[in-house]
Parts: structure tokens; sequence; C-alpha cells
């Protein structure tokens, strides 16, 4: 059987050390983050910003309502002094659930423009993703597409691919859809989309860029920057995936909600009610949107920096220039329950 | 009193105890809100529902088509490959469904190699041809009875292994053919622990997301979660998830009363073991398909897919992983040890004394491993946060500093998750592995004097090995792979290989996710060829 020396001179001690460290996440030169981005999507930023403050970074990354509850459930004695999430709907929930308290500082208020943070400085967006159609070059002439509406005529039938409405940037798509054309305008839409389906949705942004690629369909919804990786993926076939792709941006011509502009949604940043940490949190937040850290996110995931005059990666570039929807961000967080329940109308599964 | 009722007490409050998260949530019951469940009503809860149903009927089907038989043929019969096919029959075990799932959408998919294989070969484009839509409710049944099929075939197999030969030859003597045998005598015999690994498969199956998710299938759980997710509303999700195991619940009490009185032990004392029945010529190949098929398809393809992966396409991985395959193998170690200590001791305070609260405590003990980690998780976060405030607020009344989070904020709310989900699949197999041995034996030990405990450590214990090293073997395999738990209770710059495998997945790159996957395959296979080697040393066969 398992030798019971190797337990106790072995696996116990350092287990039982690994548990004495896991709690001293508390004194010194340090501040705690609860992120809702991937970890490989945000380490390296924070070791680089480790390395020239010298302030040390502790990080859990997980999914941002499932950190909010832990926030939420630590209460006042929560290490966390800083939560990160990447959709503005969960930044309106942490701030809703009063996770959050308001910082207003000029340094950040300077730098990022006032639609992409709070109008109370209980968060601050750090990253835009954009979420327009794709199509198949060789199948679709971009003077067919017109709007995201547009997407429910007829002529579509059979030829979209969308995934599921557990996606929070649909969901969020939506939150802003009902806010452009009202609710009822909002589910005959996507119960029309839905029926053009060419399939039932599944899969993330990237299994709907490569079915649009094969022909399954020939139009999606998706973020850019799942895009962008793929053209600039050092693999042949996520290459030739993206050469036979292009960029639509929707909603740019027009009156009112038809030329509103197209989808975004910004990913940011919220300083905990309770932390211990808040004048290395302000640091770290200030560190996050400096040129480097935005041209960081622009250069290795294809995100649009908030910050203004910040060079974009060129598949970026490529995309071309688009018109953003001028939505105030927290009517997404305050629609977004009103939009999983027309969603769950539509059928849109 | 105490000295009467000892074990039964200490067994009520360690069940109890563990029982805590489960009935945190199921006490959201409470303060349910009529408008959102009207609407979950009017619109997908039907959906729900039917599609759970079906993919529990799916892989139950799958996971006793693909585990007894093949349980029975290395157990029972001899054919070439019969031994290493008998330790390579788990492997799937140690691939998480949701990995097989990315794995085999790679692929058969219709941007896959497989299809556009198809395609440059008949000329043929999308929608010319019919192909198995592997995103799919049948694709998901597929998925999880490959990988689930091995709960089933382990605890057949330890069941036929231990079963007392003499009733196969009495049987055989009183004019049974071997199969005949089979059907009439050794299944029955085994089907405490054949239920037992089939329920493990099916709890699974209720609590899994990452596959169906990612199949776009609505089930109860992708439910759970787009209730908690999408509308924000961690209550709704909650009562949601009690209703899941009012379900559980019912197959459950249904499953009891359909053995009611039965029992299980074996009167005899002998552990002979009847020649196995050889197997030759058509009737050998066939079993040598039959073994190898759930094998190739669970294990081999997705396996060597990965390591193509890995290998040729993915980022490698960083020194870090040293750290996370240490974080993955000693949380899981740790976490085995501590299931099965206290599942051995609650079976054992059962057999001892199966008055009603002890049962009934230690059937709630179980129940964890229906929910789904995510909401286990908060069901532990809430009582450990709460210990933890009022541990601070006497610190701070003593004038100390506070110590923070110690419970909820350290390795520990993790340790008493695991233990919470994964107790069920200890007790399955500790208690298959009592309910055999006869009671007269605890019977002669306590006339001689012996009290309970000693009778456990000397006598049932090492009558029970085998089923012991399965129930340890199960719970670190799961620990190993469990992702939603571990996500959202682990401490400050602490990853495990799951972790690290789902981040990069979920973030879309399937590809990069691939070396993670592989690491958790080969330390999970450190306890299958461990557990082979202990079983081999006892039947050396």
């Amino acid at each position: 059987m398992i030798p019971m020396n190797l337990i106790n001179t072995f696996i116990l001690p350092a287990v039982a050390a690994s548990l004495l460290t896991a709690t001293t996440a508390q004194a010194g030169d340090i501040v705690n983050v609860y992120s809702a981005r991937k970890e490989a999507l945000i380490k390296p930023l924070l070791d680089e910003f480790s390395a020239t403050t010298g302030i040390k970074v502790n990080l859990i990354t997980g999914k941002a309502d499932a950190l909010l509850k832990r926030l939420q459930v630590e209460g006042s004695a929560t290490p966390a002094d800083l939560f990160i999430t990447v959709d503005v709907g969960r930044l309106h929930r942490a701030k809703e659930a009063g996770v959050l308290k308001p910082v207003s500082l000029p340094s950040l208020e300077k730098r990022i423009p006032k639609a992409l943070r709070d109008s109370e400085s209980y968060w601050y967006g750090l990253t835009l993703r954009a979420r327009p159609i794709i199509y198949a070059k060789n199948r679709v002439n971009p003077d067919e597409l017109s709007t995201y509406e547009a997407l429910a005529d007829a002529k579509w039938k059979g030829r979209i691919c969308l995934r599921s409405s557990q996606s929070v940037y649909n969901q969020s798509l939506v939150a802003a859809t009902i806010d452009a054309i009202g609710a009822e305008a909002t589910q005959d839409w996507m119960a029309s989309m839905i029926n053009n389906l060419a399939k039932a949705p599944s899969g993330g942004d990237t299994d709907q860029l490569k079915a649009v690629s094969a022909g399954v369909c020939d139009v999606t919804i998706a973020n850019t920057y799942y895009l962008a990786r793929l053209i600039n993926s050092s693999k042949e076939a996520e290459q030739s995936v993206a050469s036979q792709l292009a960029v639509f941006w929707p909603n740019q011509q027009g009156q009112g909600a038809l030329g509103r502009g197209a989808h975004f949604n910004v990913s940011g940043a919220g300083f905990t009610k309770y932390g211990k940490h808040p004048k290395q949190a302000q640091i770290l937040l200030e560190y996050l949107v400096s040129a480097t850290a935005q041209a960081w996110y622009a250069d290795i995931n294809n995100e649009y920096p908030v910050v203004a005059g910040v060079e974009v990666s060129e598949a970026l570039k490529g995309f071309g220039v688009y018109k953003m929807d001028p939505i105030d961000l927290e009517t997404l967080g305050e629609n977004n329950r009103q939009a999983v329940q027309l969603m769950d109308r539509a059928g849109w599964r | 009193m105490f000295k009467r009722h000892g074990l039964s007490v200490f067994a009520v409050v360690i069940a109890a105890f563990l029982s805590l998260p489960v009935i945190v949530i199921v006490s959201y019951l409470l303060k349910a809100d009529g408008a959102l469940w009207q609407h979950l009503f009017d619109t997908v809860l039907n959906d729900y529902l039917v599609n759970s149903l079906l993919l529990l009927l799916g892989v139950g089907t799958g996971v006793l088509l693909l585990g007894v038989p093949t349980a029975w043929l290395t157990s029972m019969c001899s054919f070439p490959g019969r031994r290493w096919l008998s330790w390579a029959l788990l492997l799937p075990l140690a691939i998480p469904a949701y990995i097989i799932a990315y794995t085999y959408t790679g692929l058969l998919d219709f941007a896959g190699p497989v299809q556009t294989w198809i395609r440059d070969l008949t000329g043929l484009g999308y929608g010319d041809y019919w192909f198995f839509e592997i995103r799919s409710l049948g694709g998901a049944i597929v998925m999880m009875s490959l990988v689930l099929y091995p709960y089933v075939y382990l605890m057949a197999r330890a069941a036929f292994l231990e079963q007392s030969v003499n009733s196969i030859e009495v049987g055989c003597s009183l004019g049974y053919s071997r199969w005949r045998a089979m059907w009439s005598l050794a299944l029955p015999m085994a089907r405490p622990a054949i239920i037992a690994g089939l329920s493990l498969a099916l709890m699974e199956t209720l609590a899994d997301y990452g596959t169906v998710q990612y199949f776009g299938v609505s089930t109860f759980t992708t439910g759970i979660f787009r209730t908690f997710y999408g509308y924000g509303d961690m209550a709704a999700a909650a009562q949601l998830a009690a209703s899941l195991l009012a379900f559980v619940i019912l197959l459950v009490l249904l499953e009891r009363y359909s053995r009611r009185r039965a029992s299980y032990h074996s009167a005899a004392e002998s552990r002979a073991r009847a020649d196995l029945i050889p197997l030759t010529g058509t009737k050998a190949a066939m079993a040598v398909i039959a073994c190898s098929a759930p094998l190739i398809f669970g294990f081999i393809i997705p396996a060597t897919q990965l390591l193509f992966w890995a290998v040729f396409e993915a980022e490698p991985l960083g020194w870090d992983f040293v750290t996370l395959a240490w974080n993955s193998f000693s949380l899981a170690f740790l976490a085995a040890i501590i299931a099965v200590t206290l599942a051995i001791i609650l079976s054992y305070a059962k057999r001892t004394k199966p008055i009603k609260p002890v049962r009934t405590v230690i059937a709630m003990a179980g129940f964890g491993y229906a929910l789904p980690g995510t909401i286990i998780a908060i069901g532990v976060l809430i009582p450990l946060a709460w210990a933890d405030h009022s541990l601070i607020a006497l610190f701070e009344s003593l004038g100390w500093d506070s110590p923070g989070l110690l419970l909820s904020g350290s390795l520990v709310a993790l340790l008493f998750a695991y233990t919470v989900r994964f107790l069920a699949v200890a007790l399955g197999s500790v208690q298959s592995g009592l309910e055999k041995i006869k009671p007269s034996l605890d019977h002669a030990g306590r006339s001689m004097g012996h009290n309970p405990l000693t009778l456990l450590r000397k006598i049932h214990v090492p009558l029970m090995r085998s089923s012991i090293l399965t129930a340890l073997l199960i719970v670190f395999v799961d620990v190993l792979k469990e992702l939603p738990a571990t996500l959202i209770l682990r401490p400050f710059n602490f990853n495990t290989m799951a972790v690290r495998a789902y981040e990069l997945a979920s973030d879309e790159r399937l590809v990069d996710a691939a070396p993670a996957s592989i690491m958790i395959v080969l330390v999970g296979l450190i306890p299958v060829l461990m557990l082979h080697a202990s079983i081999a040393r006892r039947r050396p066969h």
C-alpha cells in the first residue's frame, strides 16, 4: 500500500506549509486581486508591475459571479483590494451588491473617457471589446449587411451561426439592443434571428468563426479579438480560417437605433469596499491604464485600449475604425437580467 | 451512554458537519422568488428536465453496457491481453469529461480533420452528407459514458473478485452453466456494487457543467448556472440545485426500496477462486474487442490527440508546471485520505448501529456529489466565512490582531469542499465492501470483548482492502479533475492543473490547454497503477 513514512515525512508537512502560507495575504507592500480576467491575460502585466514598483500582487482568478459571491460572503474580512472583470454587467452587479467603494481619482479620470467609467467612480474601464458581425468573404457581399437587427431578415435563413445565450457577450449585446429598440422588438428580432440559424448554438466565439470559414454558415457575431488571434496565429490552419473572414461594423449609418453604432463591452476594475491596501491598489490601477499596459492589451490580446493615442495591433488596424454605440454602460448591467429572460422566451439556447 | 453510543454519536456529528453545505443550499428554498420561477416554468424548465432525464438515461445505459461486461470478462474469463486490459480499462477515469468533449470536438467537428478528410476525399460540401453531430445531447451521452463507465467497471470488478467462489460453484454443481451462473448469481450478488457505481456515474452526470455547456445542451445544471450568472440570482440558482437534489433523493429511495431486505454478504469463508473460464477463438476475439473498445475510445484516441497537440502545437508548459502538478497531487492525495477515512468511520458506525438517525445523516452527507461544484463551494463558503467572522470578532474582543480568513481563505475550505463533494464516492465503495463481510464476524469479535474500533482495524479494514483502495483511487482522481470548487475556493496564487487547463480552454485556446490536460492524465495514472499493483499482488492470476 502507500508507505506511511512517505506521508508523514514528505507530503503532510508540505501540505501543512501551503495551508499556512495560503492565509497570509494580509500585510506588507502588497495588493490582492480577484480577477475574472484569466491568468494568462493579466499575470504578465502584474509581474511587470511588481518588477517596477516592488509591490507584490496576489491573484485569484475565477468566474466573475463566483468571485463576487466570495467578496460578499467574506464581507469586511475580505483580503481583496481590487475586483477585475471582463464585462461591465458584472462590475455593475458588484456595485449593486455593495462590495465596491467609490474612489474618485483624477489620475484615472484624466486618462479614461467618461463613457468608459462609472459615473460615481465605483469602477473604471480598462479595455474595450467590440462585437461586430463577421462574415465569409467569398459568400457574403458586405452590401447585404447593415445592422444587427437586419439578421432577422428571411434572406439569412440557414446562414447564421451564434454562440449560446449563456455567453455574457451575447447577453450584453441583447441588453444594449433592449435599450435601443425596446424589449418587445428585441424579443421578435431574436426569435427571427434564431429561426435563421444554420445549427443549434454551441461552442465559443472561435468555434463560430471556424464554422463560418468551413461553410456551415455565412455570418456570425463575435468579439474581434478572437478573429485577431486567428490572424496572428502561428498555425497555418488558423490563419487559413482567418483569411476567409472579414469584419462588418453594423449600425453605422442612419438615424437613431439604426445608426447607433456597433456593440462593445468593457473589461474593468473597481476598488473593494473593505480592501486593506487602497494605496497599492490605486498604484496598480494607474499602472493598468498606463501607456505600457494599454499597449500590452492591444498587442497581446487584441483588445482596444481605453486610453486615447495608444497604438493598436496591425490586426485591429485592419478591422478599420468604427462608430461605437454610445450607450450608458451601466444600462448593460441594468438590462442583463431582462436580456436573459427575453433570450429564454425567444428560444435562444 | 456515550460508551455504548460513542461511535454513533461521533458519526452523526461528522456527517452533520459534512451535510452543512448541502443544508445551506437547501435552505435557500425558504426565500423563493415566485416571479422568476414562473418565468423559468413558462420558458425553459421543461427543456432542462427533459434533457437532463435523457442524459441520465443515456449515460446510465452507456456506463452499464461498457462497465459490467468488461468487469465480468476481465475478472471471470481468460483471454489474450486480459491482465493488462483489466487495469487499462480504468484509464478513461483520468480524463475529465469536459476535456474529452473538447478533444473529440476538435477531431469530429465540421472543421476538424476527420470531416475535412472526408470532404477532400469525396468532394462533398456541408450538408451533402450525414455525419454524427458531436455537439448534441447524443454527443454528450457518448462523451460522459466513455469517461464515467470506469466507476461501474471498478465497483463491479471489485465485487466479482470478492465474491466467494463457492456460490458460483454451488450454482454450477446444481447444473447451471457458467453463463447462467453469471446471470442468476454473480450479477445479482454484485448488484449493490454495480448500483453504487451507476449512481456515482449518474450523480457525476447531473453535476456536470463543462460538457453540456460546451455542447449547447440545456440541462438542469446549465440552467442553474444560467440563473446564477445570467440572472445574477444566486438564491434561485440554489433553489434549482435543491430541486436537483430532491430528484437524486428520489432515485436513491427507489433503489433502496427495490432491494429492501436483501443482504449481500457471503456466508462462505473461502477466498479461493475458481479457475477462469478459458475463452478461445471467436469468443476470445470478441472479448478482446469488447474490452479494448472502451479503452480505445475513452483513452487512447483522446490521449493521443492531446499528446499530439501538447507536443507539436501548444505553447510549452513553463517550469511552473512542477508547482501545478504538486498542488494537484497533494490536494488530491490529502482529500482522498480524509474522505476515505471519514467514509470508513461513517459506514462502520452505520453497520454497528443501523439506527435511523445515523442512516439518515450519513445519506445526507453523501448528497454533495450530485450538486455542481460551484454550488457546493458556495455552500462551503457561507458557513466557513461565518466561522471566520466569529473568530475575528473573538480575537478583536481579546485585543489581538485579526487572524484573517483562517478557514474560508485557506486550503481548509478546499479540502472541506472536496470531502463534501466526493464523500459519496468513498462511501459507495467502502459500504459495498463492508456489506460483503458477514455480520457473524462482528458478533464473534464483540463476544470476545473487542471494541468496535479494534474490530474495524483488525478485521474489517484488512478484509475490504481492495474496496478501500478503490475508494482512495476514485476520490484522488476526482479531486485531480475537480474544477469549479477549486476555482472559487482556492487561496491567492494557488493553481492546479485543472485550473490551468480550464483557463486556457475557456479562453478558446484548446490546443494550449493540452499540456495541462495531459498532465492531469499522467498524475491520474499514478494511483491507477498503484491500485493495479496492489490488487495484482493479492491475486496472482
